[in-house]
Parts: C-alpha cells; sequence; structure tokens
C-alpha cells in the first residue's frame, strides 16, 4: 500500500494554560487513499494524544468532523489527502467560539435550530386510529433536498454575514424552516416565518452563496434562503397593501 | 478544567481577501456602484434635457469626451456581470416543479437572458438604431 509522509499544521489552544491559539506541526506517515481525519487520527495515536476534536462516523453522514482545512470548511473525513500538496493547515470550524484545539461550541446554532422549530407542527393532531399522515412524491419532492441537511455548520463557518453579524439566524435553520414550510403535512408556516422574515433572519443573508458551495449534502441553503425572501414579501405585500389581507 | 472559549474576531474590513469567493460577492456587489452611477446620469440627461435645446446639445457633447466613453464602457461592463449574476441566481430563487421532477435549472435561467435579448433589441429598434 502507498504511504507519504504528510505535515499537518493545527491549530492547538487548551483553556486551562493558554491566552492564545498556536499552531503546531506534525509530520505522519499516511496511507494514500486516507482522509484528514485518518491522519489526525494517527498523529492521536502514535504522536500526541492531547489532540482533541470531534468525529463519529467516518462517513460524511453525522456531520462532527468539520474543521477548515486549508481556509475551506470541509468534512474531516471527506478531506482526502491527496488533493492536497505541501503543508495541510488545519483550524477549528471559523465563526464558533473554540472550546479547545479543533472542538468548537455549537451552542449559537442549536439555538438558533430551536428557534425556527424545525418539526412538522400540526393545529390539531389527528388520532391515532385515523391512519398515517400522507404524502404524495411530489409533494416529498418538494423540500427533500433541504432535508438532506446534517447540521455540520460548514455553511455557518462558510458565511461572512454570520461572521461578521452573530445574531443572524443563519443558512442551515433558515434552510430547515424552509423545509418545514414545504411540507405538505405541516401548518406552522406563520410561526416560523416571525423568525425568519426578519432582520435577523431571511433579510439577513446577502446571497454570497459559500453556504451551497461548501455543503457537502447537496442541500444549496442559498437557494432556500432567496426563496424565503420571496415567501416574506409576498406575505408582507399581502399583509401591507391588500384590504383586508391576511399572510 | 475551566470553560473558557476562544473567540477568532474577523476581521471587519478586510474579510474578503480571505477567500475568491467572497472577492467575486464583493466585485457583484461593486457594480451596483456603476449602476447606480449610471442611473444618476440619466436623471442628469433628464434634466438638460429639460432645460432646452442648447443644454441638449452641450450634454450630448460632453458624453462624446474620452472620460465618459470609458465610464460607459466600464458601466456596460458591470452592468452585464450584474446582470448575469441575478439572472443565474433566479434558478435557486424560482425552482419550476412539474409533477416529481424539478425544470433544469439553466431553462429558467436562459428564459430571463432569452427576454433580455429581445427587450434590449426593442429598446435599440425604439431607439432608431436600426
Amino acid at each position: 500500500m502507498k504511504e507519504r509522509l504528510v505535515q499537518l499544521e493545527v491549530l492547538r489552544y487548551n483553556p486551562d494554560t493558554d491566552t492564545e491559539a498556536h499552531f503546531q506541526r506534525y509530520e505522519v506517515m499516511c496511507q494514500e487513499e486516507w482522509v484528514v481525519l485518518d491522519a489526525l487520527n494517527k498523529i492521536k495515536a502514535d504522536i500526541d494524544p492531547t489532540l482533541n476534536y470531534r468525529w463519529s462516523c467516518h462517513m460524511a453522514v453525522c456531520g462532527s468532523c468539520g474543521m477548515m482545512i486549508n481556509g475551506e470548511p470541509k468534512l474531516s473525513c471527506h478531506a482526502f489527502l491527496r488533493s492536497y500538496e505541501g503543508v495541510i493547515r488545519v483550524e477549528p470550524l471559523a465563526h464558533f467560539p473554540v472550546e479547545r484545539d479543533l472542538v468548537t461550541a455549537p451552542d449559537d446554532f442549536m439555538e438558533k435550530l430551536k428557534r425556527v422549530k424545525p418539526y412538522v407542527i400540526t393545529k390539531q393532531k389527528k388520532p391515532i386510529e385515523e391512519g398515517e399522515y400522507k404524502q404524495t412524491p411530489a409533494q416529498l419532492m418538494k423540500f427533500r433536498q433541504y432535508s438532506m441537511c446534517i447540521n455540520c455548520m460548514l455553511c455557518y463557518a462558510a458565511c461572512p454575514e454570520y461572521g461578521l453579524t452573530p445574531h443572524f439566524v443563519g443558512p442551515a435553520a433558515l434552510t430547515l424552516a424552509h423545509r418545514y414550510n414545504l411540507d405538505s403535512r405541516d401548518e406552522g408556516r406563520k410561526e416560523r416565518m416571525e423568525v425568519v422574515a426578519t432582520k435577523e433572519g431571511v433579510w439577513e443573508c446577502t446571497f454570497v452563496g459559500a453556504c451551497s458551495e461548501v455543503c457537502p449534502a447537496h442541500v444549496d441553503p442559498a437557494s432556500a434562503l432567496q426563496q424565503l425572501k420571496i415567501v416574506g414579501s409576498i406575505d408582507w405585500i399581502v399583509e401591507h397593501l391588500l384590504p383586508g389581507g391576511k399572510p | 478544567m475551566s470553560r473558557r472559549p476562544l473567540v477568532r474576531e474577523v476581521p471587519p474590513t478586510t474579510w474578503f481577501f480571505r477567500h475568491p469567493r467572497y472577492m467575486r460577492y464583493m466585485a457583484r456587489e461593486v457594480t451596483s456602484l456603476f449602476i447606480g452611477a449610471y442611473c444618476l446620469l440619466l436623471v442628469v440627461a433628464m434634466q438638460r434635457l429639460s432645460a432646452g435645446p442648447v443644454a441638449w446639445q452641450g450634454f450630448l457633447d460632453a458624453l462624446r469626451g474620452p472620460g465618459a466613453i470609458i465610464f460607459h464602457l466600464l458601466a456596460m461592463a458591470a452592468a452585464f456581470y450584474h446582470a448575469g449574476t441575478w439572472f443565474n441566481a433566479t434558478q435557486k430563487a424560482m425552482p419550476l416543479q412539474i409533477g416529481e421532477e424539478f425544470v433544469n435549472g439553466s431553462y429558467i435561467s436562459g428564459a430571463h437572458y432569452l427576454v433580455w435579448a429581445v427587450l434590449s433589441v426593442a429598446v435599440l429598434f425604439f431607439a432608431g438604431v436600426f
């Protein structure tokens, strides 16, 4: 099996001893088909057990191992070493507070996710005897793409708006709001739009489009946000310009 | 063990130098300045037109200067780039679903380019270019 010596420059931060972060260089023998996460695992196992980072599935499903790799938000399990030349710079996800080394604090994202109510809301629950909530394939396709989000937060790390104005609800949470708004079983659009169609919500987005470029699940959050702007505008026109209008 | 997360600030004025995609975004935004400047020029043109034939002729003569021609070329390039980014965005903002399938986004953007071309030809026609 072909091997090569890989150099990684990893951002280190220890809250117990450091006031600032610094980079630490590692040299590690890696197999050709490995990803950056494999290299980090090898470092932790053989060179430096104090290195901290999150990971779980190792197959781009769980969304735990997001990092900045050469300045680009990536799942480290999805970033093949063979795609990089020279020293590979590994940093924690941008725009999130660094807890320790490559581990970030996702609290802000989790709070925003809760605010948009990312679940089916029905005004009246159906008794179980009445059966399931049915949906046609066409109704499913309307939102299916947006349901593929794995909450990896790469879109937040890519979004300069979120970096500059942290109160922005952000791409993934807004996309999930749109996903449930589009769901034929859902009746919670009005509640969600109170969070979505606001300055902190979708109107903070200036359509840089970086979220869609880095999304590993091809969710295309930028499209969801632009569609939400149209929905929000129509709601506003109906409410303010049409007699007796209610969105 | 204490919890003391490190906040890494985003540089408020130089952040867009960090990645080519941010530079592309800023280029798109900067084109708006040219569009805005051209709109102002049209307002000035109307004001000159209302001021009488001498004023109007003076305005037309000024437009023939090299500075005005360079500005027009820059404004036209900016308008093309701006319009292109806008039309390319339409397929994201206005997806069209027929049954279980979505219409290919290039048709949606393409339709906008087509309408743009037709309207441009119509404007040139009514302006007496051909």
